[in-house]
């Protein structure tokens, strides 16, 4: 749909604004009403009130009062939040308050229609804004999980719940022992240590054999291109508890169970797959009439891929390294079968912690790996971007 | 474009396909390439050059996955059948089983018993039987603990006959005589010689006496390497285990050493005149047999040796379904013994639920992405990478957190009147929590495929949809659908096998009814060590697996497979 699309905007009739507002008032009014112990009571209330705020912004008032009107809602709602539930109640009642002052205009003045196309029926209408709720609220499924984690976190007490003085906002209520506890504790800081010396290695060595391969699979006559890249490709597939199992049984026999070099040999193999589909993606994309135009100009074949070909298809095994770094980063299966207590790696940590003893230090070191993955996030992002700029595609 | 490209056969120009046809049909020899040899030869070669360079590149990639990944697969495949273990701790018992048949409810030969008194000995010095105990005893229960007290009990048979032989003669108790009666004269000198560094020279039989003397030589041949390679000890100076005693025993009973003049021939002769007296007390192994233990005498145990003594076995598959080997044939457990049957089936059964609640969840955050402009698409993109990046852990530990009884749900739910406080609702340690804690992890691969399908989908197939008089569902249902199928295939077949073989997860918030076929395998790996068959239940999950895999590849293409939008 086109931004240039203008339909017209026009004031509702009183009628269609009352009656929307009270719906959506008596649904608030039902959910605070049950909080406070009858749910009918509140939905009554609610309708009603909601529909003479409609009437009152609507009617008596003028257009221009919008302002002062919202204003004066957010402050009233916080007042009544605070009466009946404290301070969590007084931020919860100023966003109401917020929102239904703009619902109430949005509504009221059929500024919902303002971005849609002017044929659109009653019904679509109310589709199209239901069908962007549902979205909504599965993205705040996505989210939530991730956020919830993060003020708890900062939990002043051994427990994963909220405590009443963290509710009250009471500075007594959070505290950073647990960042305390995660960069102090050896446990902690020696599972920060080993993750940190097993994954850049198991990255290299994933990223070095792998880029080769997919430079090696990218030509256009490779005999058996099909079964190889399915064997490439199946650590990924592979159930890790099977891989797991497998490499147990087959290290021990060779010895590599409990060392370093066996956790890195599995991770780097699993962190394979990754590096093969971002190097080849890139691949598909590359100008091979680069390559013989710096041979034609004298470059042997180990000039032409560091100068000419590396430098273009670096996005792809940059972030295939992110990958497999993350891969690595964050594997436990694997680690829990054929490490060793010596070997013990961030998420081994976090694990046992999950599974025996409860402590929010896992939280703190979940807060901090969100972090590091929003960086990554952004450096991939940023990477796929100036790939597509690099092979002349418009980045997405 | 010019049909140049487009149809090459139709160039008249000097091309590589020209030049090939005009070799084929020119009478008058092959065209030439500028060195002169044939071109047809020239570009094979160049070919070949082309492929064995590509070869070269995805070779140590290749050998590497097939070393460190690839081989331990087999390796577990392998052990799913493997079953040496009974022949190799009990080699004469299960040549004595051969001709005993495992149906009949009676006791085998005594030669089996026999048998058994030799191998169960040299497997109680070699502290082999518990192991061998407890593989029988995943069979039928008790066997760890009658190999156990058998291995401690089995010395009782062979002192017998050690004491009389010493009462004899001291010499029947001592290394030194026993070591020249047994070994080679030029060992016996080596090993004299030998200082104590290095290798021990090799035991060696004195000739002829494995004639004379066929099961003492053989027990004492193992004893005293035994002694060699395990203990680093001497021979010379260790005396024999009372089992040889035995094998002398029997060995004199058996046969005639009155023509033997070799070392040490009076001790033997008058150990013979000995055992032929009456007085001389003999111990009958199945007695032996029963007094270490009575289970001995109860058939059950020769047929549970006599059904797993094959070097490979289909005991652990039939397990891992829920059969077991009987010496009838396979048959199906009780009851109350199935559960992998159960657990397979409830693997199934929530993957697919998860895999339905996905493309359900899934479906409108893909359709919304496709049809938003670029630049919120990205933002909200953002929204579905961040839980694909984060930490599996992070997002386990968070859906503890949010689904516990004191967590943030019944908290919200509390407060706000809707569950009563001391009603807070179960939704950790059960199958919900891991559906929904699964659900979330998994979206995001099934939100990616589907993404990138729909966003090839034009927009104009549902405008001319509608200006044709379509209803809306009508358009999405008969139009836009129908071409998002394929996003949808390559989703569920991706989350599908994905969450069949999960671990994790289940095991933290899934409690005990909402445990995979994973936890189960992970249970026998490394609690009930019994690894054939966590072997079994692994390759039956990996055939599942591959069958999907199989079928990802032939619907989407592996080459297709986007990570990151």
């Amino acid at each position: 749909m086109s931004e240039a699309i203008l339909t017209p905007i026009e004031k509702k009739p009183i009628g269609f604004t009352a009656g929307v507002l009270a719906a959506a008032g008596a649904f608030a009014g039902l959910l605070v009403g049950t909080a406070q112990g009858s749910g009918f009571v509140g939905l009554v209330i609610g309708a009603l009130l909601m529909a003479a705020l409609g009437f009152i912004a609507m009617q008596a008032l003028a257009e221009e009062m919008e302002k002062p009107v919202r204003w004066a809602l957010i402050a009233l709602a916080a007042i009544g939040g605070f009466f009946l539930g404290g301070y969590p109640g007084l931020i919860l009642g100023a966003l109401f308050g917020w929102f239904f002052g703009w619902f109430v205009y949005w509504i009221g003045l059929g500024r919902y229609r303002a971005h849609l196309v002017p044929y659109l029926t009653g019904g679509q209408v109310l589709w199209h804004y239901t069908f962007r709720i549902i979205c909504g609220a599965i993205f705040v499924f996505l989210i939530t999980p991730i956020l919830v984690v993060m003020p708890l976190s900062f939990n002043a007490e051994d427990f994963f719940t909220f405590t009443p003085e963290m509710l009250r906002f009471d500075p007594e209520g959070y505290s950073l022992k647990h960042y305390r506890d995660f960069l102090t504790n050896p446990e902690w800081t020696n599972a920060v240590k080993n993750s940190l010396m097993i994954a850049p290695v198991a990255t290299f060595i994933s990223v070095s054999l792998g880029t080769l391969a997919a430079i090696g699979l990218s030509q256009s006559h490779v005999p058996g291109k099909r079964a190889i890249m399915a064997i490439l490709i199946s650590p990924m597939i592979v159930p890790l508890i099977i891989s797991a199992t497998g490499m147990y049984f087959f290290y021990s026999k060779i010895g590599i169970v409990g060392t370093y070099w066996g956790v890195v040999l599995a991770h780097a193999v699993l962190g394979i797959p990754f590096v093969i589909i971002t190097v080849t993606a890139t691949l598909v994309g590359f100008d091979k009439s680069l390559t013989r135009a710096a041979a034609n100009m004298g470059a042997n074949p180990v000039t032409t891929f560091f100068k000419v070909q590396m430098p273009l298809i670096l996005p792809g095994v940059i972030s295939g390294g992110l990958f497999a770094f993350i891969t690595s980063f964050d594997e436990v299966v694997v680690v829990l079968f054929i490490g060793s207590a010596e070997l013990q790696t961030l998420p081994w940590q976090m694990f046992t912690g999950l599974r025996e003893q409860i402590s929010p230090t896992i939280l703190a070191a979940a807060t901090i790996l969100v972090g590091i993955s929003i960086c990554l996030l952004t450096a991939v992002e940023i990477l796929r971007r100036r790939s597509e700029r690099l092979r002349g595609l418009s980045p997405g | 474009m010019s049909d140049a490209t487009a149809e090459p056969d139709k160039i008249s120009g000097p091309t590589p396909d020209n030049a090939l046809r005009a070799g084929d049909r020119a009478d008058d020899g092959p065209v030439l390439a500028a060195d002169g040899t044939p071109l047809k030869r020239s570009l094979s070669r160049a070919l070949r050059a082309q492929k064995l360079r590509a070869l070269a590149l995805i070779a140590p990639l290749l050998i590497f996955v097939l070393v460190s990944f690839i081989a331990p697969i087999f390796d577990m495949l392998f052990r799913s059948v493997e079953n040496q273990i009974v022949g190799e701790t009990l080699p004469r018992t299960v040549v004595a089983l051969a001709d005993y048949d495992a149906t009949s409810d009676e006791l085998p030969r005594d030669e089996v018993f026999e048998a058994a008194y030799y191998d169960i000995f040299i497997a109680a010095e070699r502290k082999e039987h518990t192991r061998l105990g407890s593989r029988l005893n995943y069979e039928q229960t008790g066997s760890s603990s009658l190999f156990r007290k058998s291995g401690r009990g089995i010395d009782d048979i062979g002192e017998v006959y050690q004491d009389q032989f010493e009462d004899l003669d001291e010499n029947w108790d001592e290394a030194r005589p026993w070591a020249e009666l047994m070994g080679d004269p030029d060992w016996i000198a080596a090993q004299d010689a030998w200082g104590g560094e290095g290798r021990m020279p090799r035991f060696e039989l004195r000739d002829g006496i494995s004639d004379l003397l066929p099961r003492t030589a053989e027990t004492y041949q193992i004893f005293a390497r035994f002694m060699q390679t395990e203990e680093g000890e001497s021979p010379l100076e260790e005396e024999p285990w009372t089992v040889v005693h035995t094998a002398l025993y029997q060995d004199l009973l058996a046969g005639d050493v009155s023509g033997y003049t070799g070392p040490r021939a009076d001790m033997l002769v008058a150990a013979d005149a000995l055992v032929e007296s009456p007085g001389f007390e003999t111990v009958v192994f199945r007695d032996a047999f029963e007094e270490i233990d009575e289970d001995w005498l109860n058939p059950e145990i020769w047929q549970t040796i006599k059904t797993y003594s094959p070097t490979y076995t289909s005991g652990y598959f039939l397990n891992s379904i829920d059969m077991q080997k009987t010496p009838e044939g396979p048959a199906l457990r009780d009851e109350d013994e199935r559960i992998y049957g159960l657990l397979f089936q409830r693997t199934l059964w929530m993957s697919m639920i998860i895999t339905f609640s996905c493309i359900l969840l899934g479906y409108p955050i893909a359709y919304l992405l496709s049809n938003l402009p670029m630049r919120t698409a990205n933002l909200l993109m953002i929204l579905v990478l961040l839980p694909f990046w984060t930490s599996l852990l992070v997002r386990t530990s968070a859906w503890k957190v949010m689904l516990q009884q004191q967590g943030v749900i019944n908290d919200v739910l509390v407060w706000l009147g809707m569950v009563a406080d001391d009603g807070r609702l179960v939704m950790i340690n059960n199958q919900f929590g891991t559906i929904v804690a699964m659900t979330h992890i998994l979206l995001p691969f099934m939100i990616l495929p589907m993404y990138s399908v729909m966003s090839t989908i034009p927009p104009s197939y549902v405008r001319a949809a509608k200006s044709l008089g379509a209803t809306n569902w009508t358009t999405f249902w008969r139009v836009y659908f129908p071409q998002s199928v394929p996003g949808i295939g390559a989703g569920s077949i991706l989350v599908f096998i994905l969450s069949i073989g999960y671990y994790i997860t289940p095991e933290i918030v899934g409690g005990t009814s909402g445990i995979f076929i994973s936890n189960r395998i992970a249970y026998h790996i490394s609690s009930s060590l019994n690894w054939g068959l966590a072997a079994a239940l692994g390759t039956i999950l990996l055939v599942v697996v591959l069958v999907l895999y199989w079928a990802y590849d032939r619907i989407v293409g592996i080459d297709n497979v986007k990570l990151g939008g």
